[in-house]
């Protein structure tokens, strides 16, 4: 398989607080690969780094034949103008923890947003797409609501919608049912189990461990700022040889 | 038990409880009725104070339907809403440069806020309408070349004034519903690949406006009873109306209480206004309601520390 994403060496510190320690992935093409590890482990601003909602302090990521935010010219990384960089950003679909839904558009609205504005297209083609995708996340009854009309679940299903809309090459999820209410969880987990099947390239930073054993290709568990672990799920949830690896496991799946 | 101990003087034995059908006796609420009282009679004594007072009401109906005063109304309409449109215009233009990359644009913005809420509102008018001491022509090469007494008259004076100062008030209030504004709906915006530029228009803005619509409201209400300033520099508004008027007569509280009566019908359009505004755009609960209330009391104190 082709390789989709290939993260190299990043290092980010907020202040004096090093979170990541300078971190190495490679996701291909059709890949699911989920994130673990425990709260404050640097999991979800690793992800954030990836699409560069956050800037790496060292490092670089590679998306698809480009090196996010930046150009390769002689020899040295030169950044890129912000819209060059939100282009590459659109390639990346990012689903997050909060929603994020924007509060005063419909949830059609929310979803032609990104392919209207950035990619140009035309509104009946933009709605036409977004109810075919919002059909697909079980939404389009309420593509008439506004999103404070909605439940956590549906409200997330929603956000998978238009992040779908705008055909990115990567899905990335950031705790997407850490906010929702318990039984809400499953409606969410049960779209992504199906773009997992349909062969999306999804990275999904998780609490969900039962998710990650069924659905990921490999699991990465990150603690403090480092890749402790990473293998397949049955390897390395069944049998994980770092220690702090293994206690956190332990603690999660008591 | 913390209960039994409130009312530890009298035991209610199970035997004696009633029934669930049991009738409940309201409490009453004597002081009510006495403030209400108090309050009335006040209002009464005042009225009665204005009934037999000095004051010709005859005269006052009079006027309130002469040309001069309707006509004096319009200008105080035009000006308002001029120096409105000016006001909001300008708070949205240096709030978003307040919060710039920019540090000069920053301290720019700073700077506009500094000097023109930090100085008195009618200063700056009489500042306005006597610009052509410092600038005597107004020069842009290729554009304009005219003498300032020309092109200041008391109406541009007004308008500026009001609006220059009014934008000041609004740019922190911008810059603070901004702020309120969730940091994820831009992250979800910048996701999309949304410039800074289309996630500002179409993203923050317009919930911005829909959090600072109480505040709007509250400064078109502000400003029609404001722009009474220009009276000071020789504009014939409504007020420069009135004092002309009664100059001449002498009817002076008759013809003030003219204005009153047309600055509050204003007033009360507008509140009305501003109600069916703020319910329209109410419906889809775009922002929490507590910040919308949080806002709603700051209405002319828009110093809005530390966002929220």
């Amino acid at each position: 398989m082709s390789l989709a994403v290939k993260a190299v060496g990043i290092r980010k510190s907020f202040g004096d607080h090093e979170v990541l320690k300078g971190l190495d992935l490679e996701v291909t093409h059709g890949e699911v690969l989920c994130i673990l590890g425990p709260s404050g482990s640097g999991k979800s601003t690793f992800l954030r780094c990836i699409n560069h909602l956050e800037t790496p302090n060292g490092g670089y990521v590679w998306v698809d034949g480009a090196i996010m935010g930046y150009a390769l010219t002689r020899g040295a990384l030169q950044e890129l103008p912000v819209k060059r960089l939100r282009a590459q950003q659109s390639q990346l679909g990012m689903v997050f923890q909060h929603f994020n839904l924007f509060a005063h558009r419909t949830v059609l609205g929310n979803v032609i947003e990104g392919p209207m504005v950035v990619r140009g297209l035309s509104r009946a083609k933009a709605e036409a797409r977004a109810m075919e995708l919002l059909e697909q996340v079980g939404m389009a009854g309420k593509a008439a609501s506004y999103p404070s009309q909605l439940s956590g679940g549906q409200k997330q299903r929603v956000a998978i919608a238009r992040a779908l809309a705008m055909e990115p090459r990567v899905m990335l999820f950031d705790e997407p049912t850490s906010a929702l209410d318990p039984e809400l969880v499953g409606e969410v987990l049960e779209v992504m189990r199906a773009l997992a099947r349909g062969g999306t390239t999804m990275i999904v930073v998780t609490h969900e461990i039962g998710f990650a054993r069924e659905v990921a290709d490999r699991v990465v568990v990150m603690i403090d700022g480092e890749i402790r672990e990473m293998g397949a799920p049955g390897d390395v949830l069944s049998n994980p040889s770092d220690p702090r690896v293994r206690s956190f496991l332990s603690r999660v799946l008591a | 038990m913390r209960q039994s101990s409130l009312n530890s003087t009298v035991t209610l034995p199970l035997a004696d409880l009633p029934g669930p059908d049991v009738a409940v006796r309201r409490l009453r609420h004597p002081g009510r009725w006495v403030s209400g009282g108090i309050v009335l009679l006040l209002l009464a004594v005042v009225a009665r104070a204005f009934a037999v007072g000095q004051i010709q009401w005859t005269v006052v109906g009079q006027f309130l339907t002469a040309e001069v005063i309707i006509t004096g109304f319009g200008w105080t309409l035009l000006i308002s809403a001029c120096a409105l449109v000016l006001g909001v215009a300008l708070g949205f233009a240096f709030g978003i440069m307040r919060l710039s990359e920019n540090p000069i644009l920053r301290f720019a913005a700073w700077l506009y806020v500094w000097i023109f809420r930090g100085t008195p509102v009618l200063l700056q008018l009489l500042i306005w309408f006597n610009i052509a001491l410092v600038f005597p022509r107004l020069y842009i090469p290729g554009l304009v070349d005219e003498r300032m007494v020309d092109v200041v008259t008391p109406f541009v004076a007004a308008v500026l004034g009001l609006g220059v100062n009014e934008g000041s008030y609004l740019t922190e209030v911008v810059r603070g519903g901004i702020g309120s504004v969730d940091r994820g709906q831009k992250e979800a915006a910048h996701t999309l690949g949304m410039t800074p530029d289309q996630t500002m228009r179409r993203i923050v803005l317009p919930q911005t406006l829909r959090l600072i619509l109480p505040v709007l409201g509250n400064s078109a209400i502000g400003m029609l009873k404001f722009s009474s300033l220009a009276a000071t520099i020789a504009m014939g508004e409504m007020l420069n109306a009135a004092q002309r008027i009664y100059f001449i007569n002498g009817a002076v509280i008759e013809l003030l209480f003219v204005c009153a009566v047309w600055y509050l019908a204003g007033t009360t359009v507008l509140s009305i206004g501003q109600y069916y505004l703020e319910r329209h755009f109410g419906r889809d609960g775009a922002t929490a309601s507590g910040e919308r209330r949080w806002f709603k009391g700051w209405a002319r104190r828009p110093a809005v520390e530390g966002e929220a």
